[in-house]
């Protein structure tokens, strides 16, 4: 009986073993050797951590990640918990409003980062044109870096708030109709509503949608690599991209390998904290 | 486009991508005219070339490390040759056989010496140079003849740092420096011109570093697409860049001419870097195929008289002392710059697209807009130095 569960599991396993649990022991190994990308590695034991929490490079662009976490986390919930709201309700043709919605989100990044290049350049680019035909002033907005943190932000609030809206969309669905016309007979406004009915029961939605946003939003790259372009933006660069940088622009894999190792026991703390807190309330 | 051919194209690429036997596998970061130009020499050898041509710059060297850290990369690949002491001591590249060179007229007395010498490293030969491409001085004839720079139609030499400050003054100098690695390249320029050693010697740096800082006082300073409207369109007397951008002033007419970097220090010297052709790591190496490989590059190599309109200097010296090259003009007017060139340090962290270039550049830049300091940025320099040289080289 026993046997026969494992068997069932065991294509799983093999594929969860060779491309996840090997490939993370590997890296650990490596976090403590000199490894490049050719050669043979030497033991270092401690000195690429030693290294790292010295490196201000690996300081600033966790901060940048941090930045980037705390801003686009919120706009992302709310964006997508408003466009929720508004594609719940009855009006025609609904089906128009959630494909809209949500079609972003489908999207492969670099389709999302072509469309914002082009809406971002100065000259030509659809925003700057529009800001002086209206006789305001250009924007840099992926030339100077105070701008180019807001632009990715942007960016990255309008292709990925589909994924919170689908979310939010199935909860709101699921709360039952009586609710609402019992409370209307009470006399119960549309906002006591909301308050009242809608935010209590979208609580679980709440916590899983916020806690799948900052994980997502902690390994964010794709979009900061390809908007910064070929010399990058000192000012925006992410850590899983400070990461890349050092395994594969400067080959050394093992430097990179205990980068990924802090950053993964942080990872780790967040969701360990989040675990207690969502523990407790059940 | 419509849909007929839509589709015929379609057709023809499918098939294209799965007939006919696969000639030596080639790739190279040329863009633009000097990708044109290339692929004008692929296609002008009896060896056939399958070529992929790849983003400048950083995607295009991780993409050949780890082509090669695999032992399956191309047969052929272009390098910088400032990036060989990242490259050939970490087992990326394969030697050339010498003997298998001599045979096609690839040795050293037909290159010239300081290019040849970074082609080597460990004793072997690692790259055939296919050129050198050094900055110069691009001068505007017509504005520069108003200003009475001119002597004969040619600019009349500068000399010491107050010449170089009182021409520009007279005619404007555009310049490309933001965000870009030209601030580097002349900072080593006017390093080298003082002789300085090693990295780095303060007092000659910051003689450096005091000159560009009155250089970005008085000049026009701009993102490189800018500076070359600026003295294409004729608003900038000079123009300080690579002499990859001549074809660009060719096409819009501007009245112009070409001068090798000024010597403003001791010594003539200049910044400069060498395409050259490599064999990228192949963990099994079929004999036959490397001297094929072999004989394509010799045939590229003779090719250089149309790699040269692009503006760069043929490193072959039967091509550079030709006639045909001599005629070319204003290429030819140049051509003394190449006894003179200084590639980066011969360090593996240095080089195109490397990160001294970039971490470098971004301080002397901020000295050149007139945003830093000769002084501060001496010292952010030479932090920047530090950490580079205390980074462990990767194994």
């Amino acid at each position: 009986m026993k046997r026969s569960g494992f068997w069932f599991v065991a294509p799983f396993l093999v594929l969860y073993v060779a491309f996840l649990v090997v490939p993370m022991l590997v890296g650990l190994g490596a976090s403590v050797t000199d490894q490049g990308i050719t050669g043979h590695a030497k033991f270092v034991g401690g000195a690429n951590y030693l290294e790292l929490f010295r490196d201000p490079a690996v300081w600033s662009s966790l901060w940048h990640t941090l930045i980037f976490t705390v801003t686009s986390t919120p706009a992302i919930v709310l964006v997508g918990l408003g466009m929720a709201l508004l594609a719940n309700r009855a009006v025609p043709e609904r089906w128009l409003y959630r494909l809209a919605f949500f079609a972003p989100y489908l999207l492969p990044v670099s389709v999302v980062v072509l469309i914002w290049n082009w809406l971002y350049q100065p000259g030509f680019g659809l925003i700057n044109d529009l800001l002086t035909r209206l006789g305001l002033g250009e924007v840099g907005w992926l030339s100077t870096d105070g701008m180019a943190m807001t632009s990715i932000v942007i960016t990255t609030v309008w292709w990925t708030a589909g994924f919170g809206f689908l979310l939010y969309l199935a909860a709101l669905q699921e709360i039952p109709r009586q609710l609402y016309e019992a409370s209307a007979l009470d006399g119960a406004t549309p906002l006591q509503q909301l308050r009242r009915i809608t935010m209590p029961l979208l609580s679980r939605t709440h916590q899983l949608v916020i806690v799948l946003q900052i994980l997502a939003s902690l390994k964010v790259f794709d979009q900061i690599y390809l908007l910064s372009g070929q010399g990058g933006i000192p000012g925006v660069r992410s850590i899983v991209q400070y990461i890349y940088e050092s395994g594969f622009t400067r080959f050394r894999v093992g430097y990179a390998s205990a980068i990924s190792y802090v950053f993964f026991a942080l990872i780790a703390v967040i969701a360990l904290v989040h675990f207690r807190l969502t523990a407790e309330k059940r | 486009m419509d849909r007929r051919t839509f589709i015929l194209a379609g057709t023809a690429l499918a098939t294209a991508a799965c007939s006919g036997p696969a000639g030596l596998a080639y790739w190279d970061l040329f863009s633009g005219g000097d990708g044109s130009r290339m692929m004008d020499m692929v296609g002008a050898i009896g060896t056939r070339l399958d070529a992929v041509t790849l983003a400048w710059g950083t995607p295009y060297y991780t993409k050949l490390a780890m082509a090669a850290a695999g032992g399956r990369a191309p047969d052929l690949a272009i390098l910088h040759l400032s990036r060989l002491p990242g490259f050939a001591p970490m087992g990326l590249l394969d030697p050339f056989d010498d003997d298998l060179l001599a045979a096609h007229g690839l040795t050293q007395d037909r290159f010239p010496p300081a290019v040849w010498n970074r082609a080597r490293s460990d004793g072997r030969t690692y790259a055939v140079p296919l050129d050198t491409h050094p900055l110069v001085l691009f001068y505007n004839t017509e504005l520069c003849g108003k200003a009475g720079l001119l002597e004969n139609g040619r600019l009349r030499p500068i000399r010491g740092p107050e010449q170089l400050l009182a021409a520009f003054d007279k005619a404007g100098l555009a310049l490309a420096a933001a965000r870009d690695v030209n601030p580097w390249r002349l900072f080593w320029t006017l390093y080298r011109q003082q002789n300085g050693q090693g990295l780095l010697d303060d007092a000659k740096a910051l003689t450096a570093l005091r000159l560009l800082g009155k250089i970005g006082a008085t000049t026009r300073f701009t993102d490189n697409n800018a500076a070359v409207a600026l003295f294409g369109s004729g608003q900038a007397g000079f123009f300080w860049n690579g002499e990859w951008e001549l074809p660009t002033f060719q096409t819009q007419h501007t009245p112009f001419d070409v001068a090798p970097f000024p010597q403003v220090y001791d010594r003539p010297a200049v910044h400069a870097d060498s395409h050259a052709f490599v064999l990228p790591h192949q963990r099994s190496r079929d004999p036959q195929l490397t001297a094929q490989t072999i004989s394509a590059v010799a045939e590229l190599i003779g090719q250089s008289l149309t790699w040269a309109r692009g503006g760069h200097i043929p490193a072959y010296q039967p091509v550079a002392a030709s006639q045909a090259y001599l005629k070319l003009l204003p290429q030819a007017n140049y051509r003394s710059a190449a006894a003179e060139v200084e590639l980066d340090p011969p360090v593996w962290f240095a080089g195109a697209a490397s990160d001294l270039q970039s971490a470098a550049g971004a301080t002397i830049g901020a000295v050149l807009g007139g945003t830093k300091s000769p002084e501060v940025a001496l010292g952010e320099l030479k932090a920047t130095l530090v950490r580079l040289r205390n980074t462990p080289k990767p194994a």
